[in-house]
């Protein structure tokens, strides 16, 4: 049983996002919950200024919205800045070890249909020692929520650079600048076929929390990567995606169905020459709106791909909701298969399978 | 599906013998396997003890012909109880040169030898690396040689079904099974119904051919004038009872299955293939009808983290593994001791160190699991010592792991774990429950103390979704009590403390310690896991000559059974047997400050009887009537 039933609305054509109506399926009505049934008796302990307190009162917030009681809701997390989330909710919660959040709540979620489970995670935790899991869980679609705080940098090791770390970038483990490519999240997820893939700013509230109902809504894994400033260790690292100067240029935020358009003056376009995508200027190209590339959260792998490849200096980076499709999910297969089993050939007795086969009496 | 069976009767002598040890052997793709398992099969279910020790190579087809291919199965069966596959040969059964040449040290002397003449031609023995054939060897007149055209004579046996060279070809180790059938004086029945069962509805051309090749190889042997006489070893006096053939790793998910049944919990079982834990994963999935969910995991680590997220759930969870796996699985056994969450890790240890060898045993993960995690980070830690035992272990195990609310290990090894041996039916309706509960919803304002005890010092089984008692876990020091995060040095003290004493309270849930043979006396051989066998059969037989040796096989490996100590200090010497440099030996010594000697063997091979019973003759004098001892008079330990 699910505790959430989205239902997609008719589109209005008056808004730019898709609508959802979000159901509790519950057998008695319950009182209206508010983030203060969420909020833990812990102290924070995050540094003064991190982006992931906006994080947590965006997730305190949407909460009671998505309606799943405290008692039935559950945060994994692995280790890291990040992972001490579950700490500051009032649910049940997992603070488990480096990277294998995805793991723990895979043995949780498969067994425990009734519950909502969110997985928090870093860039550390989930794409470096973690990596193995998070893509597992993203191509089985494991029905989880899974949110990565990406600060391009380990913050609670005290500043070394991390997988999404820019080439060349200066920490405390790289005093000549990092050698390595980063790793683009995004990617991962698409190349990992997953069914639901989100982008979002913590400092964008609205946005933020917009991004992370849209994937309590989705069946199957939901995967958002959050733009999360680590302000003592790698300050400033999405100051672009982040400042109301300069965000509206640099990010492109995407509308389901809508053309792919940014800029302060909402006067630039994305359009596709072939298979790649480029930047044009609709005042001077001549280019209609009509002719740029259309945003469609269930499009084919491929247009997701575009959305990740898109990176600054060249495109604005897309935040919004990049592919929402849907697929059987992992947990449901495999409780599928143990109903099925039951059903076909009824439930086991010990007795007799322990008496199966060649057997003999000693008198 | 019904066929028709009619059995022959031999016409020639038969001679009565209480036991036979044969290996069957040959190439990895000669379907030695099957045919041991066929033979200890029928053997069971003539009534004869049985203990059986398969022995094959890691690659799956190693080049053929070749020693490093050659894949063995050795049963013992018997009119009267026997604990290991046995140490000499009675027979041999030799595929081609490079089985013969690695197994023949095994045969006894005067012991039957039969082999397929038709693969010992040049190019057979260049893959063996022998210049000569060693049929033609003087050494041959040791033993009773019998040479069988097995090849030709299967392709004569079943050319009326049309089948391809290769295809016939497949049959001769069915015709060797008939020829040993013969020999032994074994119904071919079961194995017919299994060839039937096997082949008889995909290719039951298959299933024909390889009935006649059986029945070819069994008239063979009533034929030639080579074999002058079967033997027949009769029903061994086994407690009265209802008995099948059971091997270790089936054992081990059965007794999965009873613990479930008793706790009255669904298993959540996680695995990655490895072997040779790889059969309890198999065998599990045939019981989704159980409630059994099984989880193939992307790796070790995700396997033993996902049962950690399904003990949070309230399941009965459960991984398996291996050595290296075990190695990988550490860190999140030590987060599994600090939630304090009930869960099993089973270990079926190989030949280490590193991948070392995967397809034998040995017994050198006793420190890994006592020690292999960081911190203090003890677990309860039961042996197998037999691959029937397999079944009552994991049953304990996980009554501890309720009980105490902590994960435990359970150590089998490869012997055990593809070993078989008879196992006596138990009645379900007879098993005791084992008791898993959950707190209810919270009824009062009182803060919910997730990390309060009970008087073992278990903590709560409060599960997701329950009212009011929200609560996290976590790898972190938790404050005592609360569960909250606390660095506070009396704190972790007190914490570190009470994870060992509820350790140590696993003691009180479990029997003593037994002793086989006298209570005191000159020697005891202290021995754990797949070693029973030969241990206790080596100390039967010195007893027998009189010596003064008793034997205690510790099961309980963490903590040790309470009387233990006192069991020890009434003996004056210690010997313990160890597949390993010497691992119990060291926690023993240090334990209990006794000067233990070690017999210690890495091999990948189990003790034979002969190598404890030398040790134990080494060690203690041989004389009519034992003298009685005195107790020792200081305290140790």
């Amino acid at each position: 049983m699910n505790w959430i039933r989205p239902t997609e609305l008719p589109h209005d054509p008056n808004t730019t996002q898709r609508n959802f109506r979000i159901e509790l399926i519950m057998s008695t009505a319950l009182p209206v919950l508010t983030s203060n049934d969420f909020t833990s008796d812990q102290d924070i302990r995050w540094c003064p200024g991190c982006g992931d307190y906006a994080i947590l009162a965006q997730m305190k917030k949407v909460l009671p919205e998505i309606g799943v009681p405290p008692e039935k809701t559950v945060f994994i997390s692995g280790i890291g800045c990040s992972s001490r989330f579950p700490y500051y909710i009032n649910s049940y919660g997992v603070h488990s070890i480096h990277g294998r959040a995805p793991a723990v709540a895979t043995g949780l979620r498969v067994t425990r249909p009734d519950l909502s489970v969110w997985v928090i995670t870093g860039d550390g935790d989930a794409l470096s020692i973690g990596g193995n899991h998070f893509i597992h869980c993203l191509r089985r679609n494991l029905d989880v929520n899974v949110v990565l705080f990406n600060n391009r940098i380990y913050g609670l090791t005290k500043g070394q650079y991390s997988p999404t770390s820019v080439t060349g970038q200066v920490t405390k483990s790289t005093p000549m600048g990092a050698v390595d490519h980063p790793l683009n999240p995004m990617m991962v997820a698409v190349g990992a076929e997953a069914t639901f893939i989100a982008r979002s700013v913590d400092s964008n509230i609205k946005h933020l929390g917009y991004t992370l109902k849209r994937a309590a809504a989705h069946k199957g894994t939901s995967f958002v990567e959050v733009y999360q400033n680590c302000n003592v260790f790698n300050d400033g690292a999405w100051a672009y995606a982040q400042d109301k100067a300069t965000r509206e240029d640099m990010t492109l935020e995407l509308e389901h169905g809508k053309p792919m358009i940014f800029g302060k003056d909402r006067d630039k376009g994305i359009r596709l020459n072939g298979l790649t995508p480029e930047v044009v200027d609709l005042n001077t190209s001549g280019v209609k709106e009509d002719d740029l590339l259309f945003h469609d959260e269930c499009g084919d792998a491929m247009h997701a791909f575009l959305l990740a490849r898109m990176r600054r200096p060249d495109f604005p980076e897309p935040i919004g909701v990049f592919r929402d499709i849907q697929r059987e999910t992992f947990d449901e297969a495999m409780r599928y298969q143990v109903q099925a089993a039951v059903e076909k050939r009824g439930r086991g007795d010990l007795q007799k399978l322990f008496s199966s086969g060649d057997t003999w009496k000693v008198a | 599906m019904s066929i028709e069976i009619t059995l022959p009767q031999t016409t020639k002598p038969v001679q009565n013998v209480s036991g036979i040890t044969v290996r069957l052997c040959g190439d990895s793709g000669d379907g030695m396997q099957l045919l041991g398992t066929q033979l200890t099969n029928t053997s069971a279910l003539i009534g004869n003890d049985i203990a059986t020790f398969p022995d094959f190579p890691a690659e799956i087809r190693a080049p053929r012909g070749t020693r490093a291919g050659v894949s063995g199965f050795q049963v013992q069966f018997a009119s009267h109880e026997v604990h290991t596959a046995g140490d000499t040969l009675d027979a041999l059964v030799a595929m081609n040169p490079a089985a013969l040449v690695t197994n023949l040290a095994d045969l006894r002397k005067g012991g039957l030898l039969i082999v397929n003449e038709d693969s010992f031609e040049d190019k057979d023995l260049k893959l063996a690396k022998l210049k000569t054939s060693p049929l033609e060897d003087p050494s041959m007149e040791n033993y009773r040689l019998v040479k069988v055209a097995m090849t030709r004579l299967t392709k004569e046996a079943v050319a009326e079904f049309g089948m391809g060279m290769k295809e016939a070809d497949r049959c001769k180790n069915f015709f060797a099974m008939g020829l040993v059938y013969w020999l032994y004086g074994r119904g071919m029945e079961a194995t017919l119904r299994f060839i039937h069962g096997k082949f008889g509805a995909g290719s039951p051309t298959v299933a024909k051919a390889n009935e006649k090749a059986l029945q070819a190889g069994w008239s063979f042997g009533e034929t030639i004038e080579a074999l002058g006489h079967s033997y027949q070893v009769d029903a061994a006096d086994l407690p009265p009872g209802h008995y099948r053939n059971m091997m270790g790793n089936q054992a081990m998910a059965w007794g999965l299955l009873a613990a479930s049944h008793r706790s009255k919990k669904d298993i959540f079982y996680a695995s990655y293939p490895i072997t040779p834990a790889s059969d309890i994963l198999h065998e599990m999935v045939k019981f989704k009808n159980y409630g059994v969910v099984t989880f193939q995991a992307e790796d070790e680590i995700a396997a033993v983290c996902s049962a950690i997220g399904a003990a949070y759930g309230g399941q009965m969870a459960v991984t398996t593994s291996s050595g290296p796996g075990i190695a990988l699985k550490g860190e999140a056994m030590g987060l599994a001791v600090m939630l304090e969450l009930p869960m099993v890790i089973i270990n079926v240890q190989r030949g280490g160190p590193s991948t070392g060898l995967p397809t034998k045993t040995e017994q050198s993960d006793l420190m890994q699991a006592m020690f292999g995690r960081n911190g203090e980070a003890p677990m309860p830690i039961i042996a197998a010592q037999s691959p029937g035992d397999c079944f009552n272990v994991i049953q304990e195990a996980w009554m501890l792991a309720t009980q105490l609310m902590c994960p435990v290990i359970v150590l089998s090894d490869g012997y055990i774990a593809n070993g078989s041996e008879p196992w006596a039916i138990p009645d379900v309706s007879r098993m005791t429950p084992i008791k898993a509960e959950h707190p209810g919803p919270k009824t009062d304002d009182n803060p919910f103390l997730p990390y309060s005890r009970n008087e073992l010092l278990a903590r709560p089984w409060a599960i997701p979704g329950t009212e009011g008692l929200m609560h996290r876990v976590g790898g972190l020091e938790k404050e005592d009590g609360t569960g909250n995060i606390s660095y506070d040095p009396e704190n972790h003290q007190k914490m570190v403390n009470i994870r060992a004493q509820k350790v140590e309270n696993a003691a009180k849930l479990l029997p003593p310690q037994q002793v086989v043979g006298p209570e005191s006396g000159e020697l005891l051989v202290l021995s754990w896991g797949g070693t029973y066998g030969s241990c206790l059969t080596a100390v039967q037989r010195a007893q027998r000559d009189g010596r003064s040796v008793s034997h205690a096989h510790v099961r309980y490996m963490n903590p040790l059974p309470s009387n233990l100590g006192e069991i020890l200090s009434r003996f004056d010497k210690v010997l313990m047997p160890e597949l390993n440099l010497g691992q119990f030996r060291m926690l023993v010594r240090s334990k209990y400050l006794v000067d233990a000697i070690g017999l210690n063997k890495v091999k990948g091979k189990p003790f034979t009887v002969g190598e404890v019973y030398e040790k134990i003759c080494e060690l203690s004098e041989a004389s009519s009537a034992p003298a009685a001892r005195p107790h020792v008079a200081f305290k140790v330990g």
